[in-house]
């Protein structure tokens, strides 16, 4: 990886006091993840570059950490993009071999240090998953001038899209110190895989270098959002190196700036607050069914679990889901562990799937299946339907999925895509209604339909559910 | 005194404090068959005589007993016993087991009792103690046979203790040790004609026994010593009630034959003892025929027939426990048991109180959640065609209502039928119509929905080839979220393949892998001869494809007219067109035709292992987001630093300039080793854009019809397969291989030129396979198969510049032990499951199988192995 800066200050080799690096030499530094060589390309008094380059160690990256521990994370692979793009690497290098340039301190020529020059900062490979559109959004409210060049993928698989990375180069009148800390900051920012952090309090430091700019900047959000902390329970890792095939899909990050990317269903449906309008809808059908056990089946992250806790009519709750990792989050989020003993009784969550049948899914009053049976495929709708409507057998059933026909009501959702990558299929309302039409008449339930959100006249809501009452036996 | 009691009985010892019991049960039962309340006092507060803990105690005592008497382990419980309401919770508990409570009495005077209990220092308390003690005793013994204890024993005298021997015998159903092999029948209710035909054809030859006018002068036998075994139901209904009781009574008494009781003959023996019994269900057909025998041998006709009736046993446990006959089924926690309710349910099977529409009692489905290892085979309820389900099956077929008369060979498995002459009796319920039965077998049909309590949890499978595999919570709860996401149809999933270990690691120089290190493992085993075959790089498919849709309806129960499918390694479907997927299969379909395949195997279906080409057909976002990624970052950001370092070097004097050209060689060979990393990956990526750009690979043929082909050697599997390929080269691509004698030099040497060209030409590798699939050494299971990569291919595992001799040295510390351990797992269960679908068995078996490859593939192992 190879970080230039340029300067075009008649005194250019100037630049080289403020460095702290003597334009004749080749210096060599010895850091924890391999070298970083500092050199000058050019010294001329019309032009002057000084370039930091970093000799990553593939292997020790990924040897040296976790040892015996096999890490799925983007370090734990050989083959891997850190050796070569501008990562939160190259910010610990500047902050190790650049460290008095970045800092602003020049023992020599003091003045010199508070002196804005013209400066060009090249980046060779910076990855910007996000697009570039991030790169000018980020640098352009510093001041600077912006120029970026995609980096072709594969040539010879020109189907396979786009890559990822950019040459980018950053043009404007600053000092030294602050051309050092915005790239110290900003770099990592850009790079969509997690966050290396070398020591506990890298976290801080980086704030810190944020002083005095980070706070008016327009994107200070994502900017600090975008340090995430890694998270990895047993099952997680377990997990990942299972689904190997769908890293792309599992890879999605928790709050990140671009939410339309990683998120693209909450995203779309935010904008009208559908997901309070549905858990509103869900929580009415509930009350009125007079149910006291309620177990929410594809419960998720828990947020009608919480609903459901606050309302007294609910004695028994419990949540159910197939991906632990989730049942981790509901964990956290509904405070389980720190609940009263009156309240912790009332609640509790299972690991389970809904296409084997279940003995803990009996005995329950009702049960919710919300925005679930999108995510199953449609061969396996068979099993769910005889694990909740024939085993299961709640008195009643409230289970919501997506109107297919008011896609078309998102501009930003290209047409005949479904709303989130992992959904088999997404139904109109004829094909929602004609399925549970055959369900409750083969398990001897009733339905009514439901519409939750702004209904169209045209294509009716974005959601539709469906509230079966099991039929008694006279009837 | 001879004491007889039966092999799972619950032993209760009644006797004041100092009568002996403690002493007589370390006399004659083992330590751990005896609970003591004074141990259980003592496990709880150290203090065997503390009586405050009394109720704690016996908790932990009836604990104890019902987890012993549950696997059906004989136990004994020591306490005085003496209160009518300290033995009531245990007669309740040998009747919740399901076995006999026997009684044994220690009534010796008090005398005896005290002087014993004063030698004892740990035995303070008065004499009172020991009186009322007795007195509540004495006042027990008559009432002990009407609490419910089937034998009591009551020991006066310590003389009589002393000589006190006790027997343990088996239960009367008890047939553990003999083997059969036998023919089952079912219900015969009466129609002889078909009975006969039946045993002809089972082989039964009927030889002439000793003149007897009340029975039959004949009695059948099989020339090799098989038994047929009746489910029962032999009389009512059917025109010749009283030969097939001769019949049976006299193979029975002869030794070639046993028999269980039905419900018919049950009601015949009440009616025969006297009692009033209503003459309806065909017992009046019976009756008729017992009226029309001559005055003199009538009654005493009666009795005999009355002494066999009454001498049926309930049921019948058979080989080792493998096999049990019932009239009416069994659970499993009622097998080889012995109680009121075993008889009941035996005779009556279970009924839920309800009756259908036709007034006939509602049965509740038993075999659907049976999970016994034994197989049942019983009647009772007329079907049209004998149907397993979970190791069960019903084999009444209704002769009498003019269906057939079935007969179950075993251990074969065979059906034998004979069909009824004509309808002797028209049945309440039509059973004869398919109108109820839907397209799939019950087995199937239950199989549409499979149990989480089969997969979820901690568990040990049993396999063939490995005996115990557990299979962690943790990894379960991982495969349970996968399964259910992203796998196809349990039903089509037979099999899951194993993951497979590279060879030792090379030291070579410039090597991390070589065929030398693959075939010194193989000769170290013992294994001579190795075969190796070209490694293909794309992606693993195991294939399962039958003739038609409806062949894929029968073996596999799949009625969505779907007639195979391509899944991956993590049994997911592999692609996600389905057209494609049945235009790929219906080509392989095609060529398996073409060359007879159908015919040569015997078989409907065949499960094969497969690689399918290109790797980008599949693997796409892997190679987009990681391989292409990194040479794109690659080639974005050596050439500029190389670029700069030149221009520094020109600069640069003397030592400076030294230290420049050192990196810049650094970074021109990371860019060489860039360009081959970038064609390593392109090698095995080509655009797919009709079917014919694919190619699949088959290597293993798995399984056909009743054959799992593990025992056939590799050369076999490749030729077989090759057959296959050359009948559509177009996509189907045969396997290169090479047979290698690892103890001959010159044949090592051809082997590893042959690895040496295959990968010089751009091929991933090898795979180095002892010449017979499966081969136990000295170590146990020896390696199915070991892997030995390219040295161009291995920068696409380790990174573009993972043959810098710095990089070398550290990769070479790798361990194999974990790869190589789950490998073998993984490989057990694998062909486990397939064994167990090939012997049809339930499909949870299977599934549990497959589920657990899946699970152990959670297992933290270095996926670059």
């Amino acid at each position: 990886m190879l970080l230039t800066i340029t300067t075009t200050h008649p005194r250019g080799t100037e630049l080289s006091y403020l460095l702290h690096k003597h334009p004749d030499r080749f210096q060599s530094f010895v850091l924890s993840f391999g070298q970083a060589h500092v050199f000058y390309p050019e010294v001329s008094d019309a032009r002057t570059t000084a370039a930091l380059l970093l000799d990553v160690d593939p292997v020790g990256m990924v040897r040296g950490r976790n040892h015996g521990r096999h890490d799925s994370g983007p370090l734990g692979q050989y083959v891997n993009d850190r050796p070569y793009v501008a990562s939160s690497f190259l910010s610990v290098a500047i902050s190790q071999v650049l460290g008095t340039a970045l800092a602003g301190r020049c023992k020599d020529r003091p003045e010199l240090a508070e002196q804005p020059l013209p400066l060009t900062a090249r980046l060779e490979v910076l990855p910007v998953r996000a697009g570039e559109r991030l790169v000018h959004r980020i640098f352009e409210p510093l001041g600077y001038v912006v120029e970026t060049t995609r980096r072709p993928l594969d040539d010879q698989f020109p189907q396979w899209g786009e890559s990822p990375y950019f040459s980018v180069s950053i043009t404007g009148t600053k000092t030294l110190s602050e051309l050092l800390t915005h790239l110290y900051v900003l770099i990592p920012v850009f790079d969509n895989q997690k966050h290396y952090f070398v020591g506990d309090d890298e976290l801080e430091k980086l704030l810190a270098k944020g002083a005095g700019w980070l706070a008016a900047h327009p994107e200070k959000d994502p900017i600090t959002r975008r340090y995430l902390k890694h998270r990895s329970g047993l099952f997680r890792q377990a997990l990942a190196r299972l689904a190997e095939e769908d890293r792309a899909e599992a890879d999605d990050e928790a709050g990140d700036a671009d939410a339309m990317e990683a998120r693209p269903e909450e995203a779309l449906e935010r904008a009208i607050s559908l997901n309070e309008q549905r858990y509103q809808a869900v929580l009415t059908a509930l009350k009125t069914s007079g149910a006291s056990s309620v177990i929410d089946l594809g419960c998720g992250e828990g947020k009608l679990l919480r609903e459901l806790l606050k309302d007294r009519q609910f004695e028994r709750i419990v949540g159910m889901d197939v991906a632990t990792g989730v049942l981790e989050i509901a964990q956290k989020r509904l405070k389980l562990e720190r609940l009263p003993d009156h309240q912790s009784t009332r609640i509790k969550l299972l690991h389970g799937s809904l296409i084997y049948r279940d003995q803990r899914l009996s005995g329950f009053d009702a049960a919710t299946v919300v925005e679930v049976i999108e995510h199953l495929d449609p061969p396996r709708l068979a099993a769910f339907e005889r694990v909740v409507f024939e085993f299961a057998r709640p008195e009643t059933v409230v289970l919501t999925t997506p109107n297919q026909e008011y896609n078309v009501m998102w501009e930003t959702l290209p047409a005949g895509r479904f709303r989130h990558s992992d959904h088999r299929f997404e139904w109109t309302r004829q094909q929602f209604q004609n399925w549970a039409w055959r369900v409750a008449y083969e398990h001897r339930y009733r339905v009514r339909f439901v519409s939750i959100g702004p209904v169209d006249e045209a294509v009716g809501s974005p959601t539709q559910m469906g509230v079966f009452e099991r039929l008694k036996a006279e009837e | 005194m001879q004491i007889t009691i039966p092999k799972l009985s619950l032993v209760v010892l009644i006797g004041p404090s100092g009568s002996g019991k403690s002493s007589f049960a370390r006399k004659h039962f083992l330590p751990t068959e005896v609970l003591s309340s004074d141990d259980c006092r003592g496990l709880i507060s150290d203090d065997p005589n503390d009586q405050t803990v009394t109720a704690e105690a016996f908790e932990v005592l009836n604990f104890i007993a019902a987890k012993r008497l549950q696997r059906g382990r004989m136990t004994v419980v020591d306490a005085t016993n003496v209160q009518p309401e300290a033995r009531a919770p245990l007669v309740h508990l040998a009747r919740e087991y399901h076995c006999l409570p026997v009684a044994i009495v220690l009534n010796l005077p008090e005398s005896v009792c005290r002087e014993r209990n004063r030698d004892r220092d740990d035995r303070s308390f008065g004499s009172h103690v020991v009186r009322r003690q007795r007195s509540l005793l004495r006042r027990s013994l008559k009432g002990l046979k009407r609490e419910g204890f089937r034998h009591v024993f009551v020991l006066n005298h310590p003389d009589q203790v002393d000589a006190a021997v006790i027997e343990r015998v088996p239960l009367w159903n008890d047939r553990t040790d003999d083997h059969g092999p036998f023919d089952i029948i079912g219900d015969v209710h009466g129609c002889c004609d078909e009975l006969e035909e039946l045993l002809e054809r089972l082989g039964y030859e009927p030889s002439t026994v000793d003149d007897d006018s009340l029975w039959g002068r004949f009695c059948y036998r099989h020339p090799e010593g098989r038994k047929a075994v009746f489910v029962g139901d032999l009389v009512d209904r059917g025109p010749r009630n009283l030969d097939v009781l001769r019949i049976v009574h006299d193979m029975a008494r002869n030794g070639s034959g046993l028999c269980v009781p039905g419900n018919h003959d049950m009601k015949l023996l009440r009616k025969l003892n006297g009692r009033n019994v209503q003459i309806n269900h065909g017992l009046a057909e019976t009756l008729a025929e017992i009226d029309a025998l001559p005055d003199e041998t009538r009654d005493r006709f009666c009795e005999t027939l009355k002494e066999f009736l009454d001498g049926l046993v309930s049921h019948y446990v058979l080989d080792d426990g493998k096999l049990v006959v019932a009239h009416a089924g069994l659970k499993e926690e009622l097998q080889g048991r012995g109680s009121g309710v075993v008889r009941q349910f035996a005779l009556y099977g279970e009924t839920t109180g309800e009756t259908d529409e036709y007034g006939l009692p509602v049965r509740g489905n038993w075999a659907a959640d049976y999970r016994g290892s034994a197989m049942v085979v019983y009647g009772h309820t007329p079907i049209p065609h004998p149907d397993w389900l979970n190791r069960t099956v019903n084999i009444d077929t209704g002769c009498v209502f003019g269906g057939k008369l079935t007969a179950l060979r075993y251990p074969e498995s065979e059906f034998v039928c004979v069909p009824a002459k004509r309808t002797y009796c028209v049945p309440a319920r039509p059973f004869l119509t398919d109108e109820q039965a839907g397209p799939l077998s019950a087995q199937q049909s239950h199989d549409d929905l499979l149990d989480a309590e089969d997969i979820l949890g901690k568990r040990i499978i049993s396999t063939r080839l490995r005996r115990d595999i557990t299979i962690r919570e943790e990894n379960a709860t991982a495969a349970l979220e996968v399964i259910s996401r992203f796998a196809a149809n349990p039903k089509w999933l037979v099999h899951l393949p194993p993951t497979m270990s590279p060879c030792e690691t090379s030291q070579q120089p410039g090597l991390l892998e070589h065929p030398a290190e693959a075939f010194s493992y193989y000769r170290n085993q013992g294994v001579p001869q190795v075969v190796c075959e070209e490694k293909h790089m794309g992606s693993r498919a195991v294939v399962v494809i039958c003739r038609d849709a409806e062949s894929a309806r029968q073996r596999f129960g799949i009625t969505s007219d779907e007639s195979g499918i391509v899944y991956t390694r993590t049994g997911r479907r592999f692609f996600n067109d389905v057209q494609w997927e049945a235009e790929l299969l219906d080509r392989l379909r095609s060529a398996m035709t073409a060359c007879g395949f159908w015919d040569e195997f015997q078989t409907s279906w065949a499960c094969l292992d497969c690689e399918l080409m290109p790797w980008s057909a599949k693997a796409q976002e892997l190679l987009r987001s990681q391989y292409a990624a990194v040479g794109a970052a690659a080639s974005g950001s050596l050439p500029p630093a190389i670029a700069a370092l030149a221009r520094a070097a020109e600069r640069l004097q003397g030592d400076n300039r030294a230290k420049t050209t050192a990196v810049l060689d650094r970074m021109g060979n990371r860019d060489r080793n860039r360009e081959r990393f970038v064609a390593a990956y392109r090698q095995y990526c080509w655009p797919v854009e009709s079917l014919n750009d694919l190619k699949i690979a088959p290597f293993h043929l798995l399984a056909t019809e009743r054959q799992v082909h593990t025992d056939r050697s590799h050369v076999w599997h490749m030729e077989t397969l090759a057959k296959i390929c050359r009948e559509d080269a177009e996509i189907l691509l045969a396997t290169a291989y090479r047979v290698i004698d690892v103890t001959d030099s010159a044949s090592l040497r051809d082997g590893i030129d042959w690895w040496t060209t295959l990968t010089e030409n751009g091929g991933e590798g090898m795979v180095v396979k002892p010449a017979d699939w499966i081969v136990h050494g000295k170590k146990g299971l020896v390696q199915p198969a070991v892997k030995c990569r390219g040295k161009e291919y291995l920068r696409i595992i380790y990174g573009p510049d993972y043959d810098s001799a710095e990089n070398l040295i550290r990769l070479r510390n790798r361990g194999l032990g974990r790869k190589r351990s789950l490998a073998l797992r993984q490989f057990a269960l694998g062909i486990e499951a397939l064994e167990r679908f090939v012997r049809r068995e339930p499909l949870r078996r299977v599934h549990q199988c497959v589920f657990g490859v899946l699970a152990l593939e959670s297992e933290p192992v270095d996926p670059r192995l």
